[in-house]
């Protein structure tokens, strides 16, 4: 027998009143792959995460998880998901391991299994040592581990996180993810919203490129790249407020360019080669970087902004 | 992860009531102050009744007309029980205000909850559980403290707690639904001002309402601490007839049950849309 799909979403909206935070979205998450929401603040994937987790009804459309329908099926699909929350959500004055224990009590785990269990996702986050201390003074790449460990207590296949490294250092990211990618190869499907590009392409099979509540396109970061970006791009930066005349100049250069408030970006399958011709134009920048494409520059060809403003 | 560990936990288990388990978290955080929260319990208890009972008492009971007017009993006697109920009145009141905003907006703890298994409503009824709790242990201390005065050393007393346990949830139900649809505190300085020490001031406990000019009775008439307060009173000082205890009873009750279902629906509201 085929598998079902995880998660299954037809025509999904959530509405506040007038706005349409998701506006009709398809969607489709198979077990044991990691698959990532795209897209800037407001794009809608923290709206469409409440829909998954079973904390915020759909307005219209079908949604389907584990085969169960949010709305008549939360709590039993709530009790097999783990969940990642934007906030850490943790209760400062108790200790780490208290933490877990207090919230593996709200699916009704035994007290002595929760605290088995909480030694064991220590041991996984490397936090077994900080199980005795107070949350507060923890730093916050270890917040976000005692927060990865506490959504796994009651042992979810399907792990939902939000935003799950805004606001770390990269040291932390890095180890972050690592945890994430052993995660994923133990089988857990990972569900995850993201607007860093690099996160993206660290931790996705699959993700939805997401923008004013739609998506916009969907594949792997690398077909994506392939599909709406070229091979390399060259970025080309000019004296302030010359980027638009200088731009002009080389405009045939590549084959497509974005010219954007600090810099001019070149595609193009050869960003050498380009930047040899601009310098031939006597066109020549005050700095100049060659990269290959990533989810940015999708994005910016789809919607015309960059992520991150 | 595996099967051998979820049968670990067994499916025919017993589970504990999920109000319970809501309820063991605010244990856990209270844990870290019961100490000095108990000694509080009976600190408060004693200072307040040794200044207003003994100190303000002696000029009441040396007055002209006061036995009358207090119904033939000591100040003491008079304010001790009232200030049982005043005591989980603002013990509640003050739970219900900044801990319930810090669940929904600092700690998002709340929050938190709703993502397991847990539904807002059973969120709700595991902090009202709270509540009882710490109205129990205030009210219950207060009446310890009271069995060490000869006038108020009566049976009545096992009676004033639940009394006091009510009146507080009667306070604390309604305001923390309140607080749940909050997004900050501004509002809740003045629902202490304005609300919480008023009533403390002038719903009997300190004289009989009668003291009160006419337009004005009818106000502390209707909160829910003069209810309380007659109920304590009379059944400490034996002076409670059975229409009044009654009455007194269902408007508690009344108050206590509206609170919930208010807490329930808040609480679905702010966790669930």
């Amino acid at each position: 027998m085929a598998a079902a799909p995880l998660i299954t979403a037809r025509g999904l909206v959530k509405r506040f009143g007038d706005f349409a935070a998701v506006a009709g979205i398809d969607v489709e998450v198979e077990s044991g792959e990691s698959f990532g929401f795209l897209g800037p603040n407001g794009a809608g994937k923290s709206s469409t995460m409440r829909m998954i987790g079973c904390v915020s009804p759909p307005t219209s459309g079908e949604l389907r998880i584990f085969g169960l329908d949010p709305v008549t099926d939360g709590r039993e699909i709530r009790a097999r998901l783990g969940v990642v929350p934007q906030q850490d959500q943790l209760d400062a004055e108790l200790t780490v391991e208290e933490n877990l224990v207090v919230y593996g009590r709200y699916f009704d785990i035994p007290r002595a299994e929760c605290r088995r269990r909480a030694a064991e996702l220590l041991d996984f986050v490397q936090l077994t040592d900080r199980a005795g201390s107070k949350v507060d003074p923890l730093s916050g790449g270890m917040k976000r581990r005692v927060t990865i460990a506490r959504s796994l207590i009651n042992e979810p296949s399907l792990l939902l996180l939000d935003e799950p490294t805004t606001g770390l250092d990269p040291q932390a990211r890095h180890v972050l993810w690592d945890r994430l990618y052993r995660l994923k190869q133990r089988g857990v499907t990972l569900v995850l919203t993201t607007h860093y590009m690099d996160e993206a392409e660290q931790l996705c099979d699959r993700l939805v490129v997401m923008d004013g509540g739609r998506i916009v396109a969907e594949g792997s970061p690398r077909s994506l790249i392939q599909q709406h970006s070229t091979r390399e791009v060259l970025e080309l930066r000019y004296a302030p407020g010359t980027n638009e005349e200088r731009a002009h100049a080389i405009a045939d250069i590549g084959d497509r360019q974005e010219v954007l408030p600090d810099r001019v970006l070149v595609y193009t399958h050869d960003g050498e080669a380009a930047l040899h011709e601009v310098h031939e134009r006597d066109a020549a920048p005050i700095s100049s970087l060659v990269r290959r494409s990533s989810l940015e520059d999708v994005f910016l060809r789809l919607t015309g902004r960059t992520l991150v403003d | 992860m595996t099967s051998s560990t979820r049968n670990r936990v067994g499916r025919n288990r017993v589970g504990t009531p999920p109000a319970v388990r809501v309820w063991e978290r605010s244990l856990l955080l209270h844990g870290r102050v019961w100490k000095s929260s108990l000694l509080g319990s009976f600190l408060q208890p004693l200072l307040y009744l040794a200044g207003m009972g003994l100190g303000v008492g002696a000029l009441v009971d040396a007055t002209t007309g006061s036995p009358e007017l207090l119904g033939g009993v000591s100040y003491l006697a008079f304010i001790a029980p009232a200030l049982l109920v005043a005591a989980a009145m603002m013990v509640c009141a003050q739970d219900s205000l900044w801990p319930m905003l810090d669940g929904f907006i600092w700690s998002e703890a709340y929050k938190g909850m709703a993502a397991t298994p847990l539904t807002p409503g059973q969120v709700s009824d595991g902090i009202a559980l709270w509540h009882a709790t710490r109205a129990v242990v205030t009210a219950g201390g207060f009446a310890i403290v009271l069995v060490l005065f000869d006038d108020t050393r009566t049976w009545g007393l096992l009676a004033a707690v639940p009394v006091g346990v009510a009146t507080g949830l009667a306070f604390a139900l309604p305001i923390t639904a309140w607080a749940a649809t909050r997004d900050g505190d501004r509002s809740f300085p003045a629902i202490l001002r304005f609300g919480i020490i008023p009533t403390f001031l002038f719903a009997g406990v300190f004289f009989p309402i009668e003291q009160l000019p006419a337009a004005i009775q009818p106000i502390a008439m209707v909160t829910p601490l003069w209810h309380g307060v007659e109920l304590a009173r009379g059944a400490v000082l034996g002076t409670l007839s059975a229409p009044a205890a009654s009455l007194h009873s269902a408007v508690l009750v009344a108050y206590v049950f509206a609170g919930a279902v208010l807490c329930r629906r808040a609480f679905g509201r702010r966790l669930g849309s």
